[in-house]
């Protein structure tokens, strides 16, 4: 029935319930400036320094044998940590989200610590177990294991500040959803196995796949925690972040914004899907 | 026996929620667990059915020990109260999925999968929604899929949560006769949990009455309704008058021209439908008056005030059929008589002996 609609002034009604229509004009143009020019500028700003001595010297600085070994040593350290967190953050919820426990909201407390604690904290926790000052780190290196300024302390440290956001986003999730479905599906003689992967799987698939990419992105993008443990070797142990922070401070502006812009692109692709997931979820706990 | 429960007991902390349950249900009985909310009676059906384990007691069902099997070995068939449906299938998938999740040397073809679902999507009727999602459906339609589905494993026992308890009134009547002409139909043995005493009246053909962990009862409706065996039953299934005779009710009683020597922790119940009423001239002395009536169809229901009797102000109600209430001719604030055609008589001091229920007519 769009054919039919209210003849309300609505001058009247910002009048009577509302703002003047300045303010809004005004709230709306202000929020945009500020968008604009803390977020959009220095996002077109990677680009344009980017691509400021073209696209081949672009391309030559992405395939450079650094950049390449930086990039790979991203992709690992996110193959290896969101796993980790995924099926930690799975069980986690399941525990919180179905059993009654002694301890239960310090758990919760303690999920949450990564989120509290400063990274560079994180990384020098690590630094301060494994180093070869720290407490393990003579029995590590008499049996030539190398954890600090190696690939191992990048990945634990990345673990430490990726930790919470599956289990984050699943908590209150399986809370709302309830036990109900797993215990029919159980009574109609499912498997346990069955019972997660048919039921309980199906139910929080969007927002575990939420909680993933948010994991994800800041699994390649972290800086502080990783920076601390990398040791900055060249080639060996440096992150997408890393690499950017050493080109720049030596100059090499296009490598270092090239770089930045692979970070913007993933930043914008986690943005939509995200988008997405949320509007999936949503249509999801509705049904 | 299709189920026996000997001495189950069962604790949440401090909280004794069932205590010492011992219960034999007989092949193809349709049994109402009844009982106000926090009785025990969903933590008793779900000690039945495996997802609550007992503190203590056996569970056996057609005869084996089942106390120590997992919901998923028990083969009940469970219907929540929310019905739990899959919301990520379709009703076919729904109905489906306890075929399908049997292992694969026990697993039916698809073919005859297909051909059960439809058939009990019939039983149920609802044939045209086979490929609908719940939440495409209404309160009632996912309560018989919910029930479908419960079935489509063939369970030796149908297990029933508060099966009408989230429908509205007019939908919750129209099934609860059609659960019951189910039953007849299948003839699987069914228990179902309740709160509305009308409700067990009407569907099941034995009530256990709970209260406070306890049974207090158990018997046929009418068993139930014409004699309960403590003050507790009495109160809770149907409507019921209560005179105390410690707190001055017993002027009631007199007025009635019933009169007790010792009324030491002496009840008295009176059914609406056993106090009868008739109408007194102007002038005469009795103290009751009738404050008020409704009409509730085929009866009556009388309010009557003792507002002249010595003790405490208090209404009672009276119930006749509309017709008599009509040849009786009365108005509010006429004064009556009454009488008690048939009373229960509970000692609350002594609660624990048998006798402290009789019958008492006059």
């Amino acid at each position: 029935m769009n054919t039919i609609s209210p003849v309300m002034p609505s001058r009247t009604k910002s009048l009577t319930i509302g703002d003047a229509d300045w303010v809004r004009y005004a709230l709306v143009v202000l929020t945009l400036a500020i968008i604009g020019v803390f977020l959009i500028l220095p996002l077109a700003t990677v680009l344009i320094e980017a691509f400021a001595k073209g696209w081949t010297a672009y391309a030559s600085s992405l395939t450079h044998p650094d950049t390449v070994a930086a990039i790979k040593l991203t992709l690992l350290t996110a193959a290896i940590t969101v796993p980790l967190t995924t099926v930690f953050g799975v069980s986690a919820a399941w525990a919180i989200a179905r059993f009654e426990f002694r301890g239960k909201s310090l758990l919760i407390t303690l999920i949450d610590l990564p989120f509290s604690v400063s990274p560079v904290i994180a990384g020098l926790i690590y630094v301060l177990i494994f180093g070869a000052q720290g407490w393990f780190g003579s029995w590590f290196s008499d049996h030539d294991i190398k954890i600090i300024f190696a690939v191992p302390g990048i990945v634990l440290a990345t673990l430490f500040v990726t930790f919470p956001f599956v289990a984050r986003e699943l908590i209150p999730l399986m809370q709302e959803i309830g036990h109900e479905e797993e215990e029919a599906a159980l009574s109609l003689g499912a498997s346990g196995w069955q019972t997660f992967f048919k039921i309980t799987l199906p139910n929080i698939k969007w927002g575990l796949l939420y909680g993933v990419l948010l994991c994800n992105a800041r699994a390649m993008g972290e800086f502080g925690a990783v920076s601390v443990v990398s040791g900055h070797i060249r080639g060996l142990t440096n992150t997408l972040p890393l690499h950017i922070e050493v080109s720049y401070n030596e100059y090499d502006f296009v490598g270092a914004f090239a770089s930045a812009s692979l970070l913007a692109g993933l930043a914008v692709v986690t943005l939509v899907v995200k988008t997405f997931l949320e509007w999936k979820q949503k249509q999801d706990l509705k049904a | 026996m299709s189920i026996t429960l000997s001495n189950i007991s069962k604790r949440f902390g401090a909280f004794s929620a069932l205590n010492n349950i011992n219960l034999e249900i007989p092949d193809g009985d349709l049994v109402a667990l009844l009982g106000p909310s926090g009785c025990g009676k969903t933590t008793l059906l779900r000690i039945i059915a495996g997802l609550e384990q007992a503190d203590q007691g056996d569970v056996f069902l057609r005869g084996d020990k089942v106390t120590d099997k997992s919901v998923k070995n028990r083969h009940i068939g469970f219907v929540f109260q929310h019905y739990a449906l899959f919301r990520h299938m379709t009703v076919f998938d729904n109905i489906a999925f306890g075929l399908r999740v049997k292992p694969s040397k026990d697993r039916p073809s698809e073919a005859v999968i297909r051909k059960r679902v439809h058939d009990l999507l019939s039983l149920v009727q609802l044939d045209w929604l086979h490929d609908r999602f719940p939440d495409q459906l209404s309160g009632g339609q996912r309560q018989r899929i919910a029930l479908a589905r419960a079935l489509a494993v063939e369970p030796s026992v149908l297990l029933l949560d508060e099966p009408f308890g989230a429908l509205d009134a007019s939908v919750r009547k129209d099934l609860r006769l059609w659960l019951r002409h189910l039953h007849h139909e299948l003839d699987v043995t069914t228990i179902f949990v309740t709160h509305d005493q009308e409700e067990a009246m009407e569907v099941a053909s034995q009530i256990v009455v709970l209260n406070k962990g306890k049974i207090e009862q158990k018997g046929t409706p009418s068993e139930i309704y014409d004699s309960p065996s403590n003050d507790f039953v009495s109160h809770f299934i149907g409507q019921t008058n209560v005179f105390d005779l410690q707190k001055g009710d017993s002027a009631w009683l007199k007025s009635a021209g019933i009169v007790l020597d010792d009324a030491e922790g002496i009840t008295a119940h009176v059914r609406p439908h056993h106090i009868g009423v008739e109408k007194l001239s102007d002038g005469s002395a009795s103290p009751i008056i009738l404050k008020d009536w409704q009409h509730l169809g085929a009866t009556i229901r009388l309010e009557l005030s003792n507002e002249g009797l010595n003790g405490s102000a208090k209404t009672i109600y009276a119930e006749m059929p509309s017709d008599q209430f009509k040849q009786l001719g009365l108005d509010k604030g006429d004064k009556v008589s009454l009488f008690i055609k048939h009373a229960h008589w509970f000692n609350l001091a002594k609660p624990q002996v048998p006798e402290a229920a009789t019958d008492f007519y006059v």
